[in-house]
């Protein structure tokens, strides 16, 4: 029987958090997915914290996750606003259409 | 656990201000639509951030704690939170008949400002993980709006779009650094942090965690190699929102960085040094580079800031009493310079129509010369030619650093600012030796007269005031390294 320890918790959110970051990056195609990478780096974040809140014993990690949760929908709002507004002005939302500002 | 006023008070400026910020959206609201309205909503921000600064020179200076100790009220913070409000104040200031010109004058403006400027300020007091994480949300969230605040224009929509996305993905490697910080050091108060650890018994995954944090940080500070959003946000940006980006958000974000290496991971100056001293290194050199082939001059400000940044990290990197002095001053005149510099970039109109190209400098200095010579005023400080202010930011700052021992980071600094000194120069040249087929319009609204005067004034006496601000800048430095 397998038991579970604090590197299996830290591992699944390190691969989590890498998973967000390369969907930013290796994206080529809609914003939204990138919007979508970001939730899932919050999320790993959050994995991290409430594993070492359990097993450090104390309550801080899982406050601090509560703190994480309603920032990231917060965020996740503006960041839709924005690209509404985005695309009223450019009709599209494709990642390679963000282009005009360059130099 | 019993509420204690004593908990609180020394929040008292900011909790001024988000007061404000809440009366100012009833006014926003029920104030009716239009110009007046906005106008009256920027006057009632001036008037809570003057009333801030009030509350905030008022109080004692003596370190004291408030929310359970996740807020930090000392010197240190009083100086740059002063920085960070006279900034902000000249933002607003100049941002009221810009905004109306350009048919961008909501209401939403001022008070976006206002909320952004409680998390500025909650960033430089933070002094705990949560705490710091929810002052950078608090001041990044008002910022990605007010970047995409023309919503009918493409680039001023996409600027807030990039802004965003990179502000977000900059927040999650914050967090993601402060868990693992949390959970290699058991506790998020930097006070804690700081005595779980030490140069021996250092646990490698707080040191990827600090390194995410610093990460974090960086992109906020638009550090090279974190600095791709820079250029785009300030060129698409509307330019009163430009104005406010250069000026307050990297003095809080410097002094966040401050208040996290030297109290949360003073402990280990060793193991993050290295890493600003390569973030400093590449800043300077991309901000120099990078300004050269610039046409637009929010653009070419855009690489000057980063340079900027880069100067005042090599303070950073030196780790010192005497390096963290060197960031004050650094920040003091960098303050000063944003704001001069802006004051005449939000003049640049041509019937009517923000002109930002440098090419339409041209002539200045025969249709307006007293605002050519407050330019050049501003470049020769930001090329750091002395007796100006920025001369003694640069000083200071590469002083630090060759005692710290890190003399190739200190030449490379200044053959960096020879060649930055290149583009300021060109801008200098551009003013006084072309010629323009189209004047620049010439009603001048008075706010940027006033921030120009005040600026200039500042930049050419700060030789004279040197011993005050020195005097100032080292009781903060004092408070900033003391133990908690």
């Amino acid at each position: 029987m397998l038991e579970l320890s604090l590197n299996h918790y830290l591992t699944v959110s390190a691969m989590l958090f890498a998973l967000g970051i390369f969907g930013i990056f290796l994206n080529r195609k809609n914003i939204i997915t990138i919007l979508m990478s970001i939730e899932l780096m919050l999320l790993a974040v959050n994995i991290n914290m409430v594993a070492f809140s359990a097993y450090n014993g104390d309550l801080e990690g899982q406050i601090f996750s509560l703190f994480i949760l309603t920032v990231a929908a917060a965020e996740a709002a503006i960041g839709l606003a924005i690209l509404v507004v985005f695309f009223r002005n450019r009709g599209s939302i494709a990642v390679e259409d963000v282009n005009v500002l360059k130099g | 656990m019993a509420f204690e006023l004593a908990d609180i008070l020394p929040a008292l400026p900011e909790i001024i201000l988000s007061a404000v910020a809440l009366v100012l959206v009833l006014v926003a609201a029920y104030g009716g639509d239009g110009a007046a309205n906005a106008r009256r909503v920027a006057h009632l921000t001036l008037a809570g951030i003057v009333l801030a600064a009030i509350a905030l020179l008022s109080m004692t200076s003596a370190q004291s704690t408030a929310f359970g100790g996740m807020f930090r009220a000392d010197a240190f913070a009083d100086y740059m939170k002063l920085l960070v409000l006279m900034g902000s104040f000249a933002a607003v200031f100049m941002s009221v008949t810009p905004l109306e010109r350009d048919d961008i004058n909501k209401p939403e403006f001022s008070l976006l400002v206002i909320l952004a400027l409680v998390g500025m300020m909650l960033m430089i007091s933070a002094n705990d993980l949560m705490s710091l994480y929810m002052a950078v949300e608090l001041q990044s969230l008002p910022l990605y709006v007010v970047a995409a605040m023309r919503t009918n224009s493409l680039r001023s929509s996409e600027a807030g779009l990039k802004y965003f996305l990179l502000g977000a993905l900059s927040s999650g490697m914050l967090l993601y650094g402060a868990s693992l910080v949390y959970g290699f050091a058991g506790t998020t108060s930097f006070a804690g942090i700081a005595a779980a650890v030490s140069e021996t018994d250092l646990p490698a995954g707080f040191i990827i965690g600090m390194v995410f944090m610093i990460t974090g940080i960086a992109f906020k500070v638009s550090a090279a190699p974190f600095h791709m959003w820079t250029p785009d946000v300030y060129e698409g940006s509307p330019s009163p929102v430009t104005a406010l980006f250069a000026i307050a958000p990297k003095v809080a974000a410097i002094a966040l960085m401050l208040r996290l290496t030297y109290g949360a991971f003073g402990s280990i100056a060793l193991e993050w040094s290295q890493v600003i001293m390569a973030l400093s290194v590449a800043s300077i050199v991309v901000g120099a580079l990078g300004a050269i082939m610039q046409k637009d001059i929010k653009r070419m400000m855009a690489y000057s800031s980063i340079a900027h940044m880069g100067y005042a990290l090599a303070g950073l990197a030196a780790g010192t009493h005497e390096g963290a002095f060197g960031v004050m001053i650094y920040m003091t005149s960098y303050v000063f310079m944003g704001a001069g510099t802006f004051a005449i970039i939000l003049l640049m109109r041509r019937d009517g129509q923000s002109a930002t190209r440098i090419a339409d400098l041209r002539g200045l200095s025969k249709t307006q010369p007293l605002f050519a010579l407050g330019l050049m005023v501003m470049m020769f400080s930001m090329a750091g030619i002395p007796p100006l202010a920025g001369f003694f930011g640069k000083w200071y700052v590469f002083l630090a650093a060759v005692n710290a021992g890190l003399v190739p980071l200190a030449v490379i600094g200044v053959v960096m600012s020879v060649v930055g000194a290149f583009y300021y120069l060109r801008i200098i040249k551009i003013m006084y030796f072309e010629d323009s087929e189209a004047p620049l319009d010439q009603d001048v609204p008075l706010a940027n007269k006033l921030v120009l005067g005040v600026s200039m004034a500042v930049i050419l006496l700060f030789f004279a005031g040197l011993n005050s601000i020195m005097d100032a800048a080292n009781t903060a430095t004092m408070a900033l390294m003391a133990p908690f």
